[in-house]
C-alpha cells in the first residue's frame, strides 16, 4: 500500500457566522472571523490517495488525472469565490476549515476509480493552521 | 565609514478583496481582471515584510527597536486590514483598486511618518506565496560611460 499526495491551492473569501445566533453571540464566538463583509485566505489543499502500484504503470493513480479531478470538482468551484455565497457544496453549512475539508472529501470520493482509496484531505487555511480529515 | 544595516520585521494579515475599476463596465473588468473581479470577493493571507535600513545607534546597537517596529505595524496596518474587506471596510481603498502594488504603496505611506527620517523604509508584500511586490524601488545606478 502506497500513499500518493497531490497539492493544489485556491484563494477564497469567507466568514464564520451562525445565522441562528445573535450578532453579539457571533462576535463573542468567532471574533474578527465574523466580520460581515468577509475576509479571505490562500488555502493549500493536499489530497492523499492510497493503493497498490499497478504492475503495468508503477502508479497508485495517474497523478495528472488526480490533479484534473481536484481542479474540475474543487478548485473551479472555490477559487476566487466567496465560500459562503458562491459555492454550491457549502450552502447551509458553517464555512470552517473543518467543514470545508469534509465537503471536499465528499465531493472527490465518488470520482476515484476502483482500487484507489481516498486517505486524507489536508487543508491549510493559513501557513500555521490546517485540518486533516480521514473520512471517519 | 558607512555601516548601514537592513533589519526586517515580518507580519501577516488575512483579508478579502476584489479588483474592480468602477469606471469600466462588468465585461471590461472581467476581461482585464479575470476571476479577481468576481462580485462576491475572494481573499488572501498577506505576508508583509517591512525593511528598515540605517546605521546602528551608538548606545543601543539597534537600527530600530524591532519590538517598536512590530507594535507600529500592528497599530497602523494590522488593525486596519486584518480580517477586513479591503474594498468595503477600509478608507484607503474606497477609491483605490486594492492590487498588491497599491496595498504596498499605502502601507509605506502609513508607516513612513512614524519612522526617523534618517531611516530608509521598503515594503515587500506577498499576496500569495508566489506573487509579491516591493515598494519603493531603488533606481538602478547609472555609471558614466
Amino acid at each position: 500500500m502506497v500513499y500518493l499526495t497531490r497539492s493544489e491551492h485556491f484563494n477564497a473569501a469567507h466568514k464564520l457566522y451562525n445565522p441562528a445566533w445573535t450578532y453579539e453571540k457571533n462576535e463573542e464566538v468567532f471574533g474578527k472571523c465574523a466580520n460581515e463583509n468577509w475576509h479571505g485566505h490562500n488555502y493549500e489543499l493536499l489530497v492523499t490517495v492510497k493503493g497498490n502500484p499497478d504492475p503495468g504503470t508503477g502508479f497508485v493513480f495517474d497523478v495528472k488525472k488526480l490533479s484534473i479531478l481536484i481542479r474540475e470538482h474543487i478548485i473551479e468551484q472555490v477559487d476566487h469565490r466567496n465560500l459562503n455565497a458562491d459555492v454550491p457544496f457549502m450552502q447551509g453549512k458553517m464555512c470552517s476549515t473543518e467543514n470545508l475539508a469534509i465537503a471536499i472529501w465528499n465531493e472527490l470520493k465518488p470520482h476515484l476509480p476502483g482500487g484507489v482509496g481516498l486517505h486524507c484531505i489536508k487543508l491549510y487555511e493559513t501557513p500555521r493552521i490546517y485540518v486533516e480529515y480521514f473520512g471517519e | 565609514m558607512n555601516k548601514k544595516v537592513a533589519v526586517y520585521r515580518r507580519e501577516h494579515f488575512n483579508a478579502a478583496h476584489r479588483l474592480f475599476n468602477p469606471g469600466w463596465d462588468d465585461a471590461r473588468n472581467e476581461k482585464v481582471f479575470g476571476k479577481c473581479a468576481l462580485p462576491n470577493y475572494h481573499g488572501h493571507n498577506y505576508e508583509l515584510e517591512v525593511k528598515v535600513t540605517g546605521k546602528p545607534g551608538k548606545k543601543t546597537g539597534y537600527v530600530i527597536d524591532l519590538k517598536e517596529l512590530s507594535d507600529l505595524i500592528k497599530r497602523e496596518i494590522h488593525s486596519r486590514f486584518d480580517h477586513k474587506n479591503l474594498n468595503l471596510d477600509t478608507e484607503e481603498f474606497k477609491e483605490l483598486n486594492p492590487t498588491a502594488e497599491n496595498i504596498a504603496i499605502v502601507i509605506y505611506s502609513l508607516l513612513r511618518p512614524h519612522l526617523n527620517r534618517k531611516l530608509d523604509l521598503q515594503i515587500r508584500l506577498y499576496e500569495t506565496p508566489r506573487n509579491f511586490v516591493e515598494y519603493p524601488v531603488k533606481e538602478p545606478v547609472h555609471f558614466r560611460s
